[in-house]
């Protein structure tokens, strides 16, 4: 069955043809970060995929991960397009390197997972938050609730982690 | 790299195909008038470059992100009777990309002169920044929530966490790649069809607005209204055109890093799709960067021409700051980058503009305000001051490195013909 729900004024609409997007975005609305994990290689893998980018077996199983990561790199936009986000800017776009599968299957790899910065609520990051992280920053996952059974994963800084003293951020 | 990736390994078409015309209309915002006339005038004009007809093209070729006109209607606008078309999507990345499938096609006597054009409104009708609300009102679907469920949307934005990663690894500064936009912004006031002609100093870079970290206003291209084309035909076929043919080398078309869908899960993500492009580029050229006069590297953002002219070796891994900044790209300096200006001043095509400019260069014969000749030439000073020459001396050889996204990308060796 399809996903509903509404998102800063933005319709979603999960068809139900897109079984990857139900099934990952049904885990968040229940409050778990799960990615596919291959049947065969036993790789798991980001964004939803129809196939194993490293073996190509179709089946894979939804396992769940632990939802903490370090900030691998951002973007910061103060310029938004789409007129929903411009009252939030200055806002994140994160690239969360998960604690699982670090250099894995190859140095370099990662399971990185997009997204924006929030608080401990789910909502978009104040200016002063934004200020506070940069590379090396420990994150966690938060659920925000976008419809009945379905919630956005996005990152709040990991309060119970040693975080780094200057994370790296843009010279400004 | 394994040995089979080398495509052409016999190299049988080094050296048998060339571009033989170029055109283009003006760089404009507010062409006043659709794509289809976009792009029937800059073919027009391409051909009558090359001191051909209509009769002489049996090839057509484009690239859009469907913002644009079809083959057919162009080529039927100009009496151009097909044996081959094709509409292909895509934007950066796809000239080098066409130009190697119109050597395809030719040698498989499918058709003999190709003409390949791009035509867009491209501040008049499908903004490529996204301003203007494109899209924006579209429900989320389930990869859209990925995307613009995050605010995530633009090619800048899309982008960023790249650049910013090579600065973190590299300790690439924001001085040093605001002279990309510097050194393409004195190239463009040698040119009088730049849509900005003004030149400007890194403290105008970074004092311009902060559009998405790490781009400032003037790290981004400009976005502009234009047809530009360009005729790719034999090398025999080359030899009775007008001007003398700038000769394909080698060819390298969309070649991706693993994971083109989502290339940030693979590798570190400071280092572009160049890095494996390089490994079919150079050899099938059977030259190397040290060889290669002037580049077109794809100047979407300064960081783009940076990152992509070190993972193709004109310097060592982790210097393209160093590199952009040393004045080796400067007209005068000693290989030039996007002498036109490029897509930070002269106009945005998607990259064909870049290689229109290393023809000409190619030629001798490059359209700035030098005084033209009884022989019909231009008679170029090679002062490079503002308003002056913008054509470099003895140019040979050139090398344009295509852009589509940091996993995407093409690239093409040209050679001055004999």
């Amino acid at each position: 069955m399809a996903l509903e729900g509404e998102y800063l004024d933005m319709a979603v609409y999960v068809d139900d043809l897109d079984q990857e997007n139900l099934e990952f975005y049904s885990f968040c609305g229940n409050g778990e970060l799960r990615l596919q994990q291959c049947s065969s290689c036993g790789l798991k893998r980001y964004p939803p995929t129809t196939a194993c980018p490293w073996c190509a077996n179709p089946e894979s199983s939804w396992e769940p991960v632990a939802g903490r990561g370090t900030l691998y790199s951002y973007g910061e936009v103060h310029h938004a397009i789409q007129p929903v986000f411009r009252q939030f800017a200055p806002y994140m776009l994160l690239l969360v390197e998960l604690d699982e599968q670090r250099d894995h299957p190859a140095p370099y790899d990662g399971l990185r997972l997009t997204g924006n910065l929030a608080t401990a609520d789910g909502d978009l990051a104040p200016p002063e938050l934004v200020e506070r992280v940069g590379i090396g920053s420990r994150l966690k996952v938060v659920f925000k609730s976008i419809g009945e059974g379905i919630a956005l994963p996005l990152w709040c800084l990991d309060e119970d982690a040693e975080q780094p003293a200057k994370p790296w951020r843009y010279p400004s | 790299m394994s040995d089979d990736i080398d495509a052409t390994a016999a190299k049988h078409l080094r050296g048998k195909y060339a571009v033989v015309g170029v055109g283009e209309t003006g760089y404009v915002r507010g062409s006043g008038c659709t794509t289809r006339t976009l792009g029937t005038r800059a073919v027009r004009s391409a051909i009558e470059d090359a001191g051909l007809t209509s009769a002489d093209v049996d090839g057509v070729l484009s690239y859009s992100n469907n913002d644009s006109t079809f083959s057919t209607l162009v080529a039927g606008d100009l009496g151009i009777r097909l044996n081959f078309y094709m509409d292909v999507y895509g934007g950066g990345s796809s000239t080098e990309a066409l130009i190697g499938i119109a050597m395809g096609v030719i040698e498989a006597g499918m058709c003999k002169t190709v003409a390949i054009y791009r035509a867009m409104n491209g501040y008049s009708q499908v903004r490529i920044g996204g301003t203007g609300g494109r899209g924006t009102k579209a429900p989320l679907s389930g990869g859209g929530l990925f995307s613009r469920g995050y605010g995530l949307m633009s090619a800048g934005q899309m982008f960023s966490q790249s650049f910013m990663r090579h600065m973190y690894d590299y300790g690439t500064t924001p001085e040093q790649v605001a002279m990309v936009k510097v050194v393409h912004s004195e190239h463009a006031s040698n040119n009088p069809k730049a849509y900005y002609q003004k030149r400007v100093s890194v403290d105008d870079v970074l004092s311009s607005r902060m559009i998405c970290k790490p781009l400032h206003l003037l790290d981004c291209c400009v976005e502009t209204d234009n047809g530009t084309a360009i005729i790719v035909t034999s090398i025999d076929r080359a030899r009775d055109c007008r001007h003398t043919p700038a000769v394909i080398q080698s060819v390298v078309g969309r070649c991706s890093k693993p994971r083109a869908d989502n290339h940030y899960q693979s590798g570190p993500i400071s280092t572009v799709a160049g890095h494996y492009a390089k490994e079919i580029l150079w050899p099938n050229a059977g030259l190397g960067p040290e060889d290669v006069d002037i580049t077109g590297s794809y100047d979407a953002f300064t960081f783009t021409t940076m990152m992509q002219l070190e993972d193709y070796g004109f310097c060592a891994k982790g210097e393209g700051g160093d590199y952009v900044s040393s004045g080796i790209t400067r007209l005068g300096g000693a290989r030039p980058n996007n002498t036109s200006g490029g897509h930070l001043c002269e106009g945005y095509t998607h990259g064909i503009n870049m290689v229109i400019e290393n023809v000409r260069q190619l030629r001798g014969d490059v359209d700035d305000s030098c005084p033209i000749g009884s022989d019909g030439r231009r008679q170029h000073t090679y002062d490079y001051s503002e308003g002056g020459c913008r054509q470099v001396k003895d140019c040979e050889v050139s090398a344009n490195l295509g852009w589509a996204t940091p996993g995407t990308g093409s690239a093409m060796v040209m050679a001055k013909g004999g």
